[in-house]
C-alpha cells in the first residue's frame, strides 16, 4: 500500500546528527517494585530507535516518564533541549505539540468522530498561524495514513488497523519532531502490523521525524529500527543495530532473535 | 479507625473538591465545553424531572385529602402541598432523580474514558483534563439543578391543583393564590440555595468517582454506581444540614 508520494530521502542518519531525545539515569519505582533503575538513551534527529524489553519490564512507564505523564524519581529528561522535570505546565504543553505519543491502546475519543478526534489536538495548541487551514490539515493527515474517506465515521466503526492509523493521524496531525510508539503493532494480525511498520518508516521519510518506539514485535523491529535497545533489569542492556544485536552473544539479547 | 478506607475517600474527595476550586477559576477557560455540559446535563434529566415532578404533585394532593377532610381543611391543601413542594420535595426528589441520571452518566463516562487512556490523550493534547472534564462538568451541574429544581416545583404544583380538580372544582388563579399566601421568602429562598449545593455534589462526587476509576471494565460500573450511591447519601447529608444552617438563622 503506498500512501506517501515523495521520494524516499538517503537512510536516516545516526551518530553525527543532532541529538533530540536524551536519557540520562531515570529511575522510577512504584512502591517495592523498581521499574526502572538506571536507563541512559539518545535519540538523534530523523533517526527511529527501537526499544525491545519483555512484557512488564517498563516500557509503557518509560515512555510515559518522557511524555510527562509519569515522574521520574530520579535521572534527567530533555527533550529538544528542555528538561522535562523543571518545566511547568505551559512551558510542557508547548513542547507536547513538538512531541507526538501513539497510545497503546489508541486512547481515541469515542464519543467523538474521526474528525473531531483529529481536530481535537490541533484546536486544544496555540497554532494561530495554521487557523482556517484546520480543513486540509485533517484530510492531509488522515491521506498519510491512508484512511482519507473516514473522517466521519465514529472509532467504534472502525478495525483494530484502522484506529490505529487514525491514532498515528491524530498524532502526526501537529507535525511533530519526535513521535513516541507504544507498542504500534500488538494485537495486531501480522499483515496489518506489518503495514504499520511500513507506515513508521513512511512518515519518518516523509517528515524527518524522530520516532522512540517500543516494541516486542520482532518482525517490525526489524523493519523500523535504525538502531535497538534493550530494555532489561531497568537498564538499557544492549544496544546496535538490528544486525549487531542479532549477533549478540549474550543469552537475554540473543533470546529476542529466536 | 484514622485509616480507615471511609476517612481515606473523604479526605480524597475533599481534595479533589479543593483542585476544583483552585483551577476551576484560573484560565483558560473551557467555555465550549462548559455550555455544552449545561444542554446534556439539562436536555437529559428533563423528562425524568418532569414526569416525577407531576406525580409528586398529583400524588401528595390526593393522599392528603381524606385526611385534610377528616378535619374539614380541604382549602388548605393548596397551601399544604405548595409549602411541602417547594421547600423539601422539590428539591430533594429532583436531586436523587438528578444524582441517578446525571451522576451515574458523568461516573461512567470520565470511568471509561480514564480506563482506555483518553484522559491521558487529553493531556498529551496539551488539554488540562481536570479543567477540560471536571471543572465543566462540575460548574454544569451546579447550576442546572436549581433551574430543573424550579421547573419540577412549578409541575408539581400544577399537577396539585390537576389533583385537586379531581374532586370540587378550583380556579387556577384561586389555586395560584392559595400557593403563593402560604409561602414567605423564608420558604423559598434556603430551598432554592441548597440546590445549588446538592447539584455541585451530583458534580464533583460523578466526576471525582470516574476520574479516579479503576482499570477494566468493571471500573466503569463501579465508577457509575458509587458515583450514585454516595452522591445521594451526600444530598440527604447536605439537606439536614440546610436544615440546621436556616433554623439556626432564624428562617423556620
Ligand atoms: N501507575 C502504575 N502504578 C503502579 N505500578 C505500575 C503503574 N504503571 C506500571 N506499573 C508497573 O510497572 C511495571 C511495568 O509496566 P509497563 O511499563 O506497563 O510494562 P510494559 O513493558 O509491558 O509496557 C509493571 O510491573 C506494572 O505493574
Ligand atoms: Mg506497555
Amino acid at each position: 500500500m503506498k500512501t506517501l508520494t515523495e521520494p524516499a530521502p538517503p537512510p536516516a542518519p545516526t551518530g553525527s546528527a543532532e541529538v533530540v531525545l536524551t536519557l540520562e539515569h531515570i529511575a522510577k519505582s512504584f512502591g517495592d517494585n523498581h521499574v526502572l533503575q538506571d536507563f541512559s538513551l539518545n535519540l538523534h534527529r530523523g533517526e527511529n530507535v527501537v526499544v525491545l524489553g519483555k512484557s512488564g519490564s517498563g516500557k509503557s512507564v518509560l515512555v510515559k516518564c518522557i511524555i510527562g505523564l509519569l515522574k521520574a524519581d530520579s535521572g534527567r529528561i530533555t527533550v529538544l533541549g528542555q528538561d522535562v522535570g523543571t518545566l511547568g505546565h505551559e512551558a510542557m504543553d508547548q513542547l507536547r505539540a513538538k512531541l507526538g505519543f501513539l497510545f497503546q491502546s489508541n486512547a481515541l475519543y469515542d464519543s467523538m468522530t474521526v474528525r473531531e478526534n483529529l481536530l481535537f489536538p490541533l484546536r486544544r495548541q496555540w497554532l494561530a498561524d495554521r487557523r482556517g487551514q484546520e480543513k486540509e490539515m485533517v484530510q492531509q493527515a488522515l491521506e498519510d495514513v491512508g484512511l482519507g474517506d473516514t473522517a466521519e465515521k465514529m472509532p467504534a466503526e472502525l478495525s483494530g488497523g484502522q484506529r490505529k492509523r487514525i491514532a498515528l493521524a491524530r498524532t502526526l496531525i501537529l507535525r511533530p519532531e519526535i513521535i513516541l510508539y507504544d507498542e504500534p503493532t500488538t494485537g495486531l494480525d501480522p499483515i496489518t502490523a506489518r503495514e504499520i511498520s511500513g507506515l513508521i518508516r513512511e512518515v519518518q521519510q516523509k517528515y524527518q521525524t524522530a520516532a522512540f518506539v517500543i516494541s516486542h514485535d520482532m518482525d517490525s523491529v526489524r523493519l523500523v529500527a535504525d538502531r535497538v535497545a534493550l530494555l532489561a533489569d531497568g537498564r538499557c542492556y544492549a544496544q546496535g543495530t538490528y544486525a549487531e544485536l542479532a549477533k549478540h552473544e549474550d543469552p537475554r539479547v540473543h533470546a529476542f532473535f529466536i | 479507625m484514622f485509616n480507615s478506607p471511609f476517612l481515606a475517600e473523604t479526605g480524597a474527595i475533599a481534595q479533589f473538591t479543593g483542585r476544583f476550586f483552585r483551577e476551576g477559576f484560573r484560565p483558560r477557560y473551557e467555555v465550549r465545553e462548559f455550555l455544552y455540559q449545561c444542554f446534556v446535563v439539562g436536555y437529559q434529566s428533563l423528562p425524568m424531572v418532569g414526569i416525577t415532578g407531576f406525580i409528586m404533585g398529583l400524588v401528595l394532593t390526593l393522599q392528603s385529602r381524606p385526611t385534610m377532610a377528616q378535619f374539614g381543611a380541604e382549602s388548605w391543601i393548596p397551601t399544604m402541598v405548595g409549602l411541602t413542594i417547594i421547600r423539601e420535595m422539590g428539591p430533594i426528589i429532583t436531586a436523587l432523580i438528578f444524582a441517578g441520571k446525571i451522576g451515574s452518566s458523568i461516573g461512567a463516562e470520565l470511568g471509561s474514558m480514564r480506563v482506555t487512556e483518553q484522559i491521558d490523550a487529553m493531556e498529551v493534547s496539551g488539554t488540562n483534563p481536570f479543567k477540560y472534564l471536571v471543572v465543566t462538568r462540575v460548574l454544569a451541574t451546579t447550576l442546572m439543578l436549581p433551574l430543573l429544581t424550579v421547573l419540577a416545583d412549578a409541575i408539581g404544583l400544577y399537577a396539585s391543583y390537576v389533583g385537586i380538580n379531581f374532586k370540587g372544582v378550583t380556579s387556577l388563579a384561586l389555586f395560584t393564590n392559595n400557593v403563593l399566601s402560604g409561602l414567605t421568602f423564608a420558604d423559598v429562598l434556603p430551598a432554592f440555595f441548597k440546590t445549588f449545593f446538592f447539584g455541585f455534589a451530583v458534580g464533583i462526587i460523578g466526576c471525582y468517582k470516574g476520574y479516579y476509576a479503576d482499570k477494566g471494565t468493571a471500573g466503569v460500573g463501579a465508577a457509575a454506581n458509587s458515583a450514585v450511591v454516595v452522591s445521594s447519601l451526600l444530598i440527604f447529608i447536605l439537606d439536614l444540614l440546610a436544615v440546621q444552617v436556616t433554623s439556626l438563622m432564624g428562617f423556620n
